[in-house]
């Protein structure tokens, strides 16, 4: 009876994993035509090499300053501040990343708060419409991934921290050691694993971003902010072409596995 | 342990910094509601007139109340089953160890990696052949397959951690496997169900993708599909969009507040067992 109730499931995996296979099955008869289509066309190629860029904003930025953030809570604000300060960082986390788009599409826009902080501290000649801006738009989608992103890196980072003994914290302070040195020396070693796991969510969060672009900027100016996610729904719900979007998501795919794979491996090799 | 002054004033005052980093879009998105529907404000400036208003016209133009329906009974669709799956699923993997457990797992894992975006298209073409795209099954469907990953994941986290001699202490007793899941398992595993059917309300509730391909008429979408079609209408209404926006942000971060401890809780567990 139980095999019933897991064979559900299953079935539903298999059904699952067939899908991201069978997705493929159209455009076998073209051979690997639509794969070279993709490293062919620039703006096709650009949009991997725009996922790349976001990868340094969602992930090795969030995971970077979380790992800063949450050592300072652990250090200085064990008590209420702190707890108060987890939550709030994690409130973006929590919210549908559409709201996420609009309310930084609002903010980022000419007349939005990001413009009116600039002007106020006196650079107003920098104000500029962010996400229209050919050479900005894709880092300020980054900061929205920062603003996302962040608390969740904060909170898990922080857990791990508390559960180190303190006693080695105390050890290195006896010898004087100062907040840096004791970051660099005992917390970043020992949360190797918890890092890892941070950089695999994020970079597959960055990878697969979607919601957030196409609701921010549409992968607009032209192509300046068009990522896998976006142009594979681009391609197979507007232009129809369901052969080359396909051929784009397994790239995509392959692509969270090859970055995935080596973080992995290097945490089962460290513990 | 003895830290200096400075480097308390400092490390809070990163905090506050961080803390306004992430609190100020949504009170420039609040006050930007405020302001008289159809004016472009600045981001942070004062409503000489409040328009609470607004917040009516935007529950009124975007259809909130049929779309409330919709949400919450896709979220009654998808909830209920995936955790009835999830849990006996998590139940035979984690604690009857049945044969291809291993299997099974390493398919679970190799799903949680997966993107959306990567099987939508045969997502969206088997629902044209069954039918059931544009139906009200249309988003609840995949929906409880893509959570699986996670979800048997994380029951079976909390299955193989309750100690076999619970069951076998029944066995003994003469409990068959059903009384063994339905009578001590279940009571004990309430409380991961319930973090994770918030869980899984929520991210049901801010689904975007699936609802903007799967379902063409934005009244039967998630919360957040429809937001993105209200954003297409009136993405030059500034204070009328970000009015709708807190609308569907408001539920969100009730649980949220309410459930914190639990959502951080299991979000952080999923992950790390992930």
């Amino acid at each position: 009876m139980y095999a019933v109730f897991v064979l559900v499931p299953f079935i539903l995996t298999i059904v699952y994993s067939f899908h991201r296979w069978n997705g493929v099955g159209p455009m076998t008869w073209v051979g690997l035509k639509n794969y070279i289509t993709v490293f062919q066309v620039p703006d096709l190629l650009g949009t991997i090499g725009n996922a790349f860029w976001l990868v340094v904003w969602f992930s090795f930025i969030p995971v970077g300053l979380g790992l800063v953030v949450a050592s300072v809570i652990n250090r200085v604000a064990t008590g209420r501040f702190g707890e108060i300060s987890r939550v709030v960082l994690f409130l973006p986390y929590i919210i549908a990343l559409v709201a996420a788009g609009i309310i930084w599409g609002w903010l980022l826009s000419l007349s939005g708060l990001v413009n009116q902080i600039l002007t106020a501290v006196g650079l107003g000649s920098i104000t500029r419409a962010w996400l229209g801006d050919f050479n900005w738009a894709l880092s300020a989608v980054g900061v929205i991934g920062i603003w996302v992103l962040l608390g969740f890196c904060t909170v898990l980072l922080s857990t791990a921290m508390s559960k180190v003994d303190p006693s080695l914290y105390e050890a290195a302070r006896i010898d004087g050691s100062n907040w840096i040195n004791e970051f660099f020396n005992i917390t970043v070693p020992l949360l190797k694993q918890e890092i890892g796991v941070c950089l695999t969510v994020t970079v597959i969060f960055a990878l697969a971003t979607f919601d957030i672009v196409y609701v921010a900027t549409a992968g607009g100016p032209g192509n300046a902010t068009s990522v896998p996610g976006l142009q594979i729904y681009i391609l197979a719900f507007s232009q129809r072409n369901i052969g080359l979007a396909s051929a784009l998501a397994v790239l995509l795919m392959l692509l969270v596995v090859v970055i995935i794979f080596p973080i992995q491996r290097l945490n089962k090799e460290t513990y | 342990m003895k830290i200096g002054r400075g480097e308390i004033f400092a490390g809070r005052a990163l905090l506050l910094l961080l803390m306004t980093f992430t609190l100020l879009p949504f009170i420039s998105i609040f006050l930007t509601a405020l302001h008289p529907s159809g004016s472009v404000p600045g981001g942070l400036d004062w409503p000489t007139d409040p328009q609470w208003g607004n917040f009516v016209e935007a529950f009124k133009v975007a259809n909130m109340s049929t779309l409330i329906v919709s949400s919450v009974r896709i979220v009654l669709m998808v909830v209920p089953i995936a955790l009835v799956i999830s849990t006996m699923a998590g139940f035979a993997i984690g604690m009857l160890r049945i044969p291809g457990s291993s299997l099974l797992l390493l398919l679970f894992v190799f799903g949680l990696t997966l993107p959306f975006q990567g099987i939508i298209i045969p997502i969206y073409t088997l629902e044209r052949a069954l039918h059931i795209y544009n139906t009200k099954f249309a988003i609840a469907l995949p929906l409880i397959a893509l959570y699986m990953p996670f979800s048997v994941f994380w029951m079976r986290a909390h299955f193989v951690n309750i100690p076999v001699e619970i069951s076998e202490a029944a066995r003994v007793d003469g409990a068959t496997t059903w009384d063994l899941f339905r009578r001590i398992h279940l009571p004990l595993a309430q409380a991961p169900i319930a973090s994770l059917g918030i869980l899984m309300s929520i991210w049901t509730w801010n689904q975007f993708l699936l609802a903007l391909v799967l379902v063409e008429d934005p009244n039967q979408r998630t919360m957040a599909g429809a937001l993105g079609a209200f954003q297409g209408h009136y993405a030059t209404n500034v204070p009328l969009l970000c009015a709708g926006t807190i609308i569907i942000l408001v539920p969100t971060l009730l649980v949220f507040v309410l459930f914190q401890r639990q959502i951080i809780k299991a979000l952080l567990q999923g992950a790390v067992k992930g």
